[in-house]
């Protein structure tokens, strides 16, 4: 295919990011009515409420605060807000897009959504899970990873989770629960590091 | 709700034209690359659907960096130009109805934020970040001032080149990419490490984007032609007649 175009090159979103994707976070107001994806779930979506946060920290376990992370997840039943989505019709008040920086001293990003649906897609079913996609400073091209929520059964037989070469690993991809909060914490480097896909 | 099946699973990606994690001459780099591999996980639904922004988005002075954060009656110091050209995916079809967003320093090298101490001044009349949804044929187009060139600290005597950021969205959160456009003839692009972490000068002249005189608007404002480029569906997998 010798008219195929090659796919542009990613470059690091750099220290100041949110002045193109959270202005109102960076202090520059007037030009939009509010920072894009700050709301995932509507006031009538459908689902239990969770709150989804943590920090990200590099090789030197300090926390990253001048990062970004956008989340993309199916609502409560499993279905996608998107044009791409096959299955069936989404919740209508459920986006399923958000967008955060991390703070700029606790390090912390923070997601109010609600906890997903199961993943039915070709005759598997994907455990509940968040893609999370985080750029920085220092970080070249975008990382993909996914927060599952520990301790729901699905998660046993999920397709990912059980892959083999995640042995050992499974851990840096749950999320924990204390009451509606559960803490996802991403390691960028080192012997805790995440796991990250290529999608 | 689409009639048509499952969304195309993508090209895997061509890790040979783009930037390594590590990139020891981009010191940020080191702290913030992972060391073990990448776990292949293609084709998943999640990843080949994504969100989409309608048209409706974007305020009618958002394409506008010249003015959108400017007093009534004035506007941003600096070169004007017009940057245009249009979305793309790896099989030439043009990516419609997708969000880009911008943002850049000013034509001092500053920019709008509270972490840059660079002492070149603030431009009152510039906030520096845009967005515009491409049209049907992927087209994109924005005006702004021509940003400088500015040091930063990397350990030594760093400059980058002029640059614009873009964050680009498909329909796919897989095509998701943020990446930066440099200006024709800069010398300063051959001396930045960010751009050094590129291993391919194909890729690197593909994000510089050129001087188009033909889109000039004579005794007002040049323009440059930025074309972008997102992972497009398996060539392979549509030979094979298994598109889905």
């Amino acid at each position: 295919m010798s008219d195929r175009l090659i796919e542009s090159a990613s470059q690091t979103a750099g220290p100041y990011v949110h002045i193109g994707c959270l202005p109102s976070w960076a202090g520059i107001d007037g030009i939009y009515p509010e920072d894009l994806g700050a709301t995932i779930a509507g006031p009538g979506a459908r689902g239990e409420r969770i709150t989804l946060k943590g920090r990200i920290f590099d090789g030197a376990g300090e926390p990253l605060r001048d990062s970004m992370v956008e989340l993309w997840q199916a609502d409560a039943a499993g279905l996608y807000q998107s044009p791409g989505e096959y299955r069936g019709a989404a919740d209508p008040d459920f986006r399923g897009w958000g967008r955060a920086a991390t703070d700029a001293d606790t390090g912390l990003y923070r997601f109010d959504t609600i906890l997903p649906g199961a993943v039915r897609s070709g005759g598997v079913t994907h455990a509940p899970h968040v893609a999370l996609w985080i750029v920085a400073r220092g970080i070249n091209l975008g990382l993909h990873t996914r927060a599952y929520f520990a301790g729901l059964p699905e998660n046993a037989a999920d397709p990912v989770l059980t892959l083999p070469e995640l042995a050992g690993r499974v851990d840096t991809l749950l999320a924990v629960r204390d009451g509606g909060t559960w803490t996802f914490d991403i390691h960028l480097q080192g012997g805790r590091e995440t796991v990250f896909f290529d999608v | 709700m689409s009639d048509s099946g499952p969304p195309p699973r993508l090209s895997p990606r061509d890790f040979s034209v783009q930037p390594a994690a590590l990139s020891p001459a981009y010191r940020s780099s080191r702290l913030r690359a992972p060391e073990r591999k990448l776990v292949a996980l293609p084709g998943q639904l999640g990843d080949l659907t994504g969100p989409a922004f309608g048209h409706d988005l974007p305020g009618a002075a958002d394409h506008d960096l010249i003015h959108n954060f400017a007093a009534a009656g004035a506007s941003a110091l600096g070169p004007r130009i017009i940057v245009h050209g249009t979305l793309r995916d790896e099989s030439g079809r043009p990516v419609p109805d997708a969000l880009i967003e911008v943002w850049q320093a000013n034509a001092g090298g500053r920019y709008r934020h509270k972490n840059d101490a660079y002492l070149a001044p603030l431009d009152p009349n510039f906030g520096g970040c845009g967005r515009v949804i491409t049209g049907a044929d992927g087209s994109y187009s924005f005006l702004t001032v021509v940003p400088g060139p500015y040091p930063w600290p990397n350990g030594g005597n760093d400059w980058r080149p002029a640059h614009i950021h873009f964050s680009v969205f498909g329909t796919a959160f897989a095509q998701r990419l943020i990446t930066q456009m440099y200006f024709e003839g800069d010398p300063h692009i051959a001396l930045c490490p960010i751009v050094n972490a590129i291993p391919d000068k194909g890729a690197i002249d593909r994000l510089t984007a050129r001087l188009d005189m033909g889109r000039t608007v004579p005794m007002d404002m040049r323009a440059y032609r930025f074309d972008i480029v997102l992972r497009g569906p398996d060539a392979t997998m549509f030979e094979n007649g298994t598109g889905g």
